[in-house]
């Protein structure tokens, strides 16, 4: 136990980008390197600090994308017109360019293949974030375990975008499901289809929900992020089809400026 | 203060949860608050810090309670301090778990 003088336990410190990946149009990841980074939990994010010349400061939270097997962090950050904070990170965040952030914080809407499943995630637009970490945590983990633990922890992915080019990590998405038959990804979009799309073509509801999740009976641990209206939506009709509320784990993000 | 109608008002588009103010948070307490629990001093209901609403603006974080709105802990930022208002909660607790 180290004295309570000592430095916080989460301390800003400095991160250097080392790659840039365009997911889509709005949406670029950040590969960072973060010096004495103590490592994270699938669900956690950071705080990231911009200060401006004139000692102006501006806080943002964004959720980890990366899992806690990788060594380097990576943040996916959708662009907002009226973000003061994604603008720049979008903007003018480049290879090599340094970048202060605290983290890993949050306990509470973190999983780990301990925590146990069946699974059940549900995103909206940028909300699949830390939603991905937890997929990418599993495969990692479970790929020395085989098969078996596999189907000890299937999970169910439903993602809501606005339209196809708007899906985050969707070719990751793609090869996760195909290479491992205990992963189901059911997308939803909810402005324009491509032609020949079969799939659901509106905003998460409660027969959608139904038909998608696993039912109540069987426990699932259910982890919903999103913009506000979306989370609250989905929280409450899960809650209705009867499962429990304790098992249902949210976290909400301010306005994007349109529905997903 | 007039009490905000849960779901309806254009605010609470601005809603987030308790998760989100964790940063804030570890600068005034060791372990994690957002897994401990709260008893909100509206309503007596005791829940997770990680469910609260949070209203976050430039100059504070103000945390409400979902099933009576009522605030439970407000913290505001100045120049020089750090502010924890915790007149809405009775008690805090922390597990065991979380303080190691």
């Amino acid at each position: 136990m180290t004295s309570i003088a000592s430095a916080p336990k989460i301390a800003w410190r400095s991160a250097v980008v080392v790659d840039v990946v365009q997911e889509t149009p709005d949406t670029r990841t950040f590969v960072l390197d973060v010096p004495g980074w103590p490592g994270h939990r699938a669900g956690q994010h950071v705080d990231v600090r911009l200060t401006a010349e004139d000692g102006y400061q501006a806080e943002r939270s964004y959720s980890i994308a990366s899992p806690p097997e990788e060594p380097r962090l990576a943040l996916t950050v959708e662009r907002l017109d009226d973000g003061e904070v994604s603008t720049y990170l979008f903007d003018d965040l480049r290879q090599g360019d340094k970048l202060e952030l605290r983290g890993p914080i949050g306990g509470f809407f973190v999983w780990d293949v301990a925590t146990g499943g069946p699974l059940l995630l549900v995103g909206g637009g940028s909300g699949i974030v830390p939603l991905m970490a937890i997929l990418r945590h599993r495969d990692r983990a479970l790929a020395a375990a085989g098969a078996i633990a596999r189907h000890q922890l299937p999970v169910r992915l439903l993602y809501s975008s606005r339209r196809w080019d708007n899906v985050i990590y969707r070719d990751e998405l793609a090869l996760l499901a195909e290479k491992d038959s205990t992963l189901e990804v059911t997308h939803t979009l909810t402005r324009d289809v491509p032609d020949g799309w079969t799939g659901f073509r509106r905003r998460i509801d409660r027969a959608m929900l139904e038909a998608v999740a696993w039912p109540p009976s069987e426990r699932p641990r259910v982890y919903v992020c999103g913009p506000t209206p979306l989370v609250e939506a989905v929280a409450s009709n899960l809650v209705e089809l009867g499962h429990q509320p304790a098992l249902v784990k949210t976290e909400r993000f301010g306005p994007t400026g349109g529905s997903v | 203060m007039k009490k905000r109608a849960a779901g309806k008002s254009g605010a609470d588009a601005h809603r987030v949860d308790g998760n989100a103010a964790a940063g804030i948070l570890s600068e005034l307490f060791v372990p994690d608050l957002t897994v401990a629990r709260a008893k909100c001093a509206g309503c007596g209901a005791t829940r997770t810090i990680g469910v609260l609403h949070v209203y976050a603006h430039g100059m504070g974080t103000v945390m409400r309670c979902p099933g009576c709105d009522g605030v439970v802990l407000r913290i505001a930022r100045t120049p020089t301090q750090l502010w924890l208002d915790a007149t809405g909660a009775i008690s805090i607790s922390v597990s065991a778990a979380a303080r190691s």
